[in-house]
């Protein structure tokens, strides 16, 4: 594991499943009252297609900054971020913005849900973006929330939800689109042991079976345990690699 | 769903603001409506039903009176085609509260100065008849319960009779209907013949004002010279005006009126800018996470900005519609108020796109900071103030 400075591969050695996230040298900072803090310091990470890793560490280690760049959220201050190729650095804004929309799937800690949106509303929401027209998005919709299971639910609006239901939607939300990758910052972070682990068989149902790659930030060793890849990271590195 | 819906979702998503916003929009556009209406009525000039009337007043003080020989003289005039002399009465009826306008007219020439009043010909034919007969506008004779044939005691309080008395009889002949365009006001007209001869000698042969029906091929404008000069050097001097330059004239009295409309509309719509833009500042502050993870979910820097400007704007422009279909709605109301103050009361379809217009701009006014705000909202940050 201390060669893990140089670079960490998540590849078994006889899994030939494509590169999907590939992070060279990844350094990122901000600067807060004048000082420059450094988040991630000269990170390498490759993770292949159809992984579920979990992303574990102390607060402030970086877990939710490497998410955010994965996710295309936020830009590195050095290094390169390479998602099925494509260099993240080299985007504009709004190239970016449509990169999201078609490769990635965000699951938030408080869910994020609009909330004066209906479930169906909330789910539909990013197909606004696609061609299909108003049938299409509102039947890719429900199918969705069909996966999730709550096809009982589609007209409530999120405050009439728990919120093991609600992060169901924003699984639906985050799925709709068919992105490629799934990033999800604390998924059950909110959520009684019962409901977590729900949502986390539904994380490993969506990646066995619909080959959906995941990158999960978690605080909980038993969350990460759904997860075929364990990384630990602290103070801007990756420490530790676990398949 | 559709990016409409997600607007008019945002704008649901608080209704009780929103309907006092809308509500405050609504408010302001129908006074726009009303007030630009009246402003147009006091800077705008038009002739009431085809008709061409000069009012003629005493030269110096409304309440002055003008001798019966001037409209004796007006009247042998190429130019006049009829001329009715009328005075206030004052008086009221059983209560002082029962007031409404009177006037000794000349009973003869009345209808054909105001053509467009309705009044049947055997109305026309009692009043003639006899000295005591009054003519009465329909809404007053309603308010009363009066018909035809009825005795109508007016107590007077302006001229006593001859034998000292106030106390005045008429009979009602009939009554005649104004028009909902008209700008003439309702009144209670006595024949002047019947007034002057019961009135005490002092008052006898004068009249307050009188109203010339000029010859359709001659300008109003030619008479009023020909008057005026006629009487110029008289003791009794004269002052005419076409009748849209009377009215003004005497609703001017309460100040400039066009000036006056101007005002109040600024005030309310610099209010209605503060309170709108203070509610959509309110709407973003509270919105933040939520665009932000409308932009997470792929929707561009812009697209997001439009999104807020468009809630802006809609509400605006709903506002607007919502006032305008209003003001449209209380027009025949308003018309029957306010044509005998201001002359020719309508809306216009000018003055409805200029509020449409107004409405939009106040929308990218009140829009512009918070979209601007959204379009430059980092979607980090703006996550992390959710957690």
């Amino acid at each position: 594991m201390s060669q893990l400075d140089d670079q960490v591969s998540i590849r078994d050695t006889l899994n030939l499943k494509k590169v999907l996230i590939e992070c060279q040298n990844l350094t990122h900072t901000y600067k807060r009252g004048g000082e420059t803090l450094t988040v991630l310091s000269d990170l390498n990470l490759t993770i292949r297609q159809g992984d579920f890793v979990a992303l574990m560490g102390p607060s402030g280690s970086g877990k939710t900054t490497l998410l955010n760049l994965l996710g295309g959220l936020d830009r590195v201050s050095s290094g390169v971020v390479r998602i099925q190729g494509v260099a993240l650095d080299q985007l504009s804004e709004s190239t970016l913005a449509d990169w999201r929309a078609q490769t990635v799937g965000f699951i938030f800690q408080f869910y994020n849900l609009l909330p004066m949106l209906s479930a169906l509303g909330n789910v539909e929401l990013p197909l606004l973006l696609t061609k299909l027209n108003s049938k299409e998005r509102r039947h890719r919709a429900q199918t969705a929330l069909t996966i999730v299971g709550l096809t009982d639910r589609t007209k409530h609006k999120p405050s009439e939800l728990s919120g093991g239901q609600q992060q169901r939607v924003a699984i639906a939300r985050a799925l709709v689109a068919d992105p490629e990758l799934l990033v999800c910052d604390e998924p059950t972070g909110d959520l009684d042991r019962d409901t977590a682990d729900e949502i986390l068989a539904l994380l490993k149902m969506l990646n066995q079976q619909y080959g959906k790659t995941i990158v999960m930030v978690t605080h909980d060793p038993k969350a990460a345990e759904y997860a075929s890849t364990l990384l630990h990271m602290d103070k801007g590195v990756l420490l530790s690699l676990r398949t | 769903m559709s990016s409409v819906g997600l607007v008019l979702a945002n704008l649901r998503w608080k209704p009780t603001r929103t309907v006092l916003t809308f509500l405050s929009l609504v408010i302001a556009f129908v006074l726009f409506m009303l007030l630009r209406a009246i402003s147009t009525a006091f800077t705008g000039g038009t002739t009431v039903a085809g008709v061409q009337r000069v009012m003629l007043d005493a030269k110096y003080s409304m309440t002055d009176n003008l001798p019966i020989a001037h409209i004796n003289a007006i009247r042998m005039m190429p130019e006049v085609a009829a001329i009715t002399q009328m005075s206030w009465f004052g008086g009221y009826y059983q209560d002082p509260k029962n007031e409404f306008a009177k006037a000794p007219v000349d009973h003869q020439t009345f209808f054909t100065v105001f053509p467009e009043l309705l009044v049947e010909k055997d109305v026309l034919e009692r009043f003639a008849e006899s000295k005591r007969a009054v003519v009465v506008e329909t809404g007053i004779a309603q308010r009363f319960g009066w018909q035809t044939g009825d005795v109508i005691p007016i107590k007077g309080d302006i001229w006593p009779k001859q034998d000292g008395s106030w106390d005045w009889e008429f009979v009602l002949a009939g009554t005649y209907t104004v028009p909902i365009d008209s700008r003439i006001q309702p009144w209670f007209l006595l024949r002047y013949d019947y007034f002057n001869e019961s009135v005490m000698d002092w008052v006898k042969d004068q009249v307050g004002w009188a109203v010339v029906r000029v010859v359709d091929e001659i300008d109003p404008q030619q008479l009023i010279q020909t008057i005026d000069g006629q009487f110029e050097m008289s003791s009794d001097p004269t002052k005419s005006l076409s009748e849209d330059d009377y009215a003004r004239q005497f609703a001017s009295q309460l100040g400039d009126m066009a000036l006056i409309a101007t005002m109040i509309l600024g005030a309310v719509f610099f209010t209605i800018l503060l309170l709108t833009a203070n509610v959509a500042s309110l709407s973003f502050n509270e919105r933040i996470v939520d665009l932000a993870v409308i932009k997470t979910l792929g929707f561009g820097n812009h697209y997001v900005g439009l999104l807020v400007l468009s809630e802006a704007m809609t509400l605006c422009v709903l506002g607007a519609l919502t006032g305008v279909a209003i003001s449209y709605g209380l027009e025949p109301l308003l018309q029957q108020n306010l044509v005998p103050i201001v002359g020719n009361f309508q809306m216009y379809l000018w003055d409805a796109v200029l509020a449409l217009a107004l409405a939009v701009a106040i929308g990218v006014v009140i829009g512009v900071h918070p979209a601007a705000a959204a379009v430059y909202l980092p979607i980090v940050e703006a996550l992390r103030e959710g957690q």
